[in-house]
């Protein structure tokens, strides 16, 4: 690996080196690393560019690095990468994306990542999405995200766009069966004239099946974002989504949130909350010696942890 | 320490101006003293200009002989003096640590940080690393907002009824922090407040009424006074009766 490859690797994966366990590190469209364990299979699709990751039932702390690097502008990267989650298994993904784009022409990946967690399966999915490079090509990341999680499935997903990304759509789709769980913790800052939206519809089928989706963004400079949330509600379930934005400068965020209540026993909620950063906090911070801008920042740095 | 020379603040209600604050003169040396006195008298607005969130429209302030009227919220704290809000301010992500961090204005492990929460009753590892949002008490924050005072350990600590929505039981360990800090601190601790055990252990009260200072000295200086006049507010005079 180049240096380039390593920085970015540390900023979207906290990868310091090789990590430990399975991996597969994707960069301008080539694996150049592969590791899998006697529980996980990393295996290459032959239909189409991407690969299966394969957790064995009953797998227990252990994790997979997937991470994606384009550092070639122009490129437009496309993978399918389908998880299987066995039968009680307990594991963390760590995914994640960093464009590095220092010419004329638009880069971009494009990720479909389908997730199957079994019966009783626990997963964490950690997605983190960055761009850098003083080119004038854009840096483009479109995830779309299926999650099928079986009875008693959970599954809590982290993703975080750092900086840097020109423009993004990310769209989640869920179904949930009985007992199962989805937590969904997104964090977007935009700056600049980024755009960003994110879509979510989650299928509350489940028996006691429930969802959290909780979005904090921040908009800065002259960038938007668009923030549609949808959980049906179909059956005794429990459904809460959230959306809480700080916009700054001219920054707009449009929080579309909705609920869709198909049984009498659905218990569905959403919130938003939409405005600048409160003038008693910044002067809160500011009585403990901070400067207006260093107030700012420890107050977005804060919300956007 | 603290000196107002001929401070006033009047704000403008329509076609006529108001006066909220009206010729203060005021010297502040004491290790504890206690301003007290009716609703409306204008007692919030003098902490707030004693800390720089509002300026006032005549008048000097000076701080260790400084005149500091005209800086800035930043840097009068800089120069040390700290400000608990009455209506303590809720942050969605930083954590009850973070706070106390940045009042203490350096890294600090997790046992000097639980060390002031504990001081202030509350049960550090319950605390630590709770956000400082809607999920937390009004009396909840108000401690929290004490700890990060005791963690700043200022020259000049400005307290603004500390005491309201604090239930008596916290009351009661409340007087116990403030007779602790007064031993502790390295300066001087300034109370708004209504209430009769903390005028009792102030070296000085200060009386603001209708936006003048109406008396002010020791305990047994002004607390008779206070009682015989109509401007006594009327817990202190439930307290007192």
């Amino acid at each position: 690996m180049d240096q380039l490859q390593k920085s970015m690797l540390e900023k979207i994966a906290d990868i310091h080196g090789i990590p430990e366990g399975a991996y597969n590190i994707r960069s301008d469209g080539q694996s150049i690393g592969r590791n899998t364990t006697a529980n996980i299979d990393i295996v290459t699709k032959t239909d189409k560019p991407g690969i299966d990751i394969i957790i064995k039932p009953g797998t227990k702390n252990e994790s997979v690095h997937i991470p994606v690097i384009l550092s070639e502008s122009g490129l437009k990267d496309m993978v399918y990468n389908d998880f299987y989650i066995g039968e009680g298994a307990d594991v963390v993904i760590v995914a994640g994306c960093g464009i590095s784009n220092c010419g004329a022409g638009d880069s971009e990946h494009d990720g479909i990542h389908t997730f199957y967690v079994e019966k009783n399966a626990k997963v964490k999915y950690i997605e983190k999405h960055y761009g850098e490079g003083d080119g004038t090509g854009e840096r483009i990341l479109n995830p779309t995200t299926i999650v099928h999680i079986k009875d008693g499935g959970y599954m809590e997903m982290e993703t975080t766009q750092i900086k840097g990304v020109d423009s993004t759509i990310r769209d989640t789709e869920a179904d949930l069966d009985d007992g199962a769980t989805l937590v969904i913790k997104e964090k977007i800052m935009t700056h600049g004239t980024q755009t960003a939206e994110t879509n979510f519809v989650v299928q509350l089928n489940g028996k006691d099946s429930s969802a959290n989706v909780i979005s904090r963004s921040v908009a800065k400079g002259e960038s938007s974002q668009v923030f549609n949330s949808k959980i049906c509600g179909n059956n005794q379930c429990y459904g809460h989504t959230e959306c809480d934005a700080i916009l700054m400068d001219n920054g707009r965020v449009n929080a579309v949130p909705s609920l869709d209540a198909n049984n009498l026993d659905a218990s569905l909620i959403h919130e938003a909350a939409i405005g600048k950063i409160a003038g008693d906090q910044l002067i809160k911070l500011m009585t403990l010696g901070l400067t207006e801008q260093q107030a700012e920042e420890e107050i977005i740095n804060g919300f956007m942890k | 320490m603290l000196e107002l020379q001929n401070v006033s603040y009047q704000v403008t209600e329509g076609a006529t101006e108001k006066g909220i604050l009206k010729n203060i003169n005021l010297k502040i040396d004491e290790d504890f003293v206690a301003i007290t006195g009716p609703n409306g008298g204008g007692k919030s607005t003098l902490a707030k200009m004693i800390a720089g969130i509002i300026k006032p429209t005549e008048g000097r302030i000076f701080f260790n002989g400084e005149d500091i009227t005209d800086l800035s919220i930043t840097e009068r704290a800089q120069k040390g003096i700290s400000f608990a809000f009455q209506q303590p301010v809720r942050f969605k992500g930083l954590t009850v640590k973070d706070l106390i961090t940045l009042a203490k204005g350096t890294k600090i492990s997790v046992a000097e940080a639980c060390s002031y929460l504990s001081e202030v009753g509350l049960c550090a590892k319950d605390y630590i690393d709770r956000e400082v949002n809607a999920s937390l008490s009004g009396g909840e924050l108000k401690r929290i907002e004490i700890a990060m005072i005791m963690a700043r350990g200022t020259q000049l600590s400005l307290f603004d009824e500390p005491e309201a929505g604090i239930d008596l039981w916290s009351f009661n360990n409340l007087i116990k922090v403030f007779e602790g800090m007064r031993e502790k601190i390295n300066g001087s601790i300034l109370i708004i407040s209504h209430q009769e055990r903390i005028l009792n252990i102030a070296d000085k009260i200060i009386v603001l009424a209708g936006g003048e200072v109406t008396a002010q000295g020791t305990k047994d200086e002004v607390l008779p006074k206070l009682l015989a006049s109509s401007e006594a507010c009327s817990t202190l005079m439930n307290k007192l009766a």
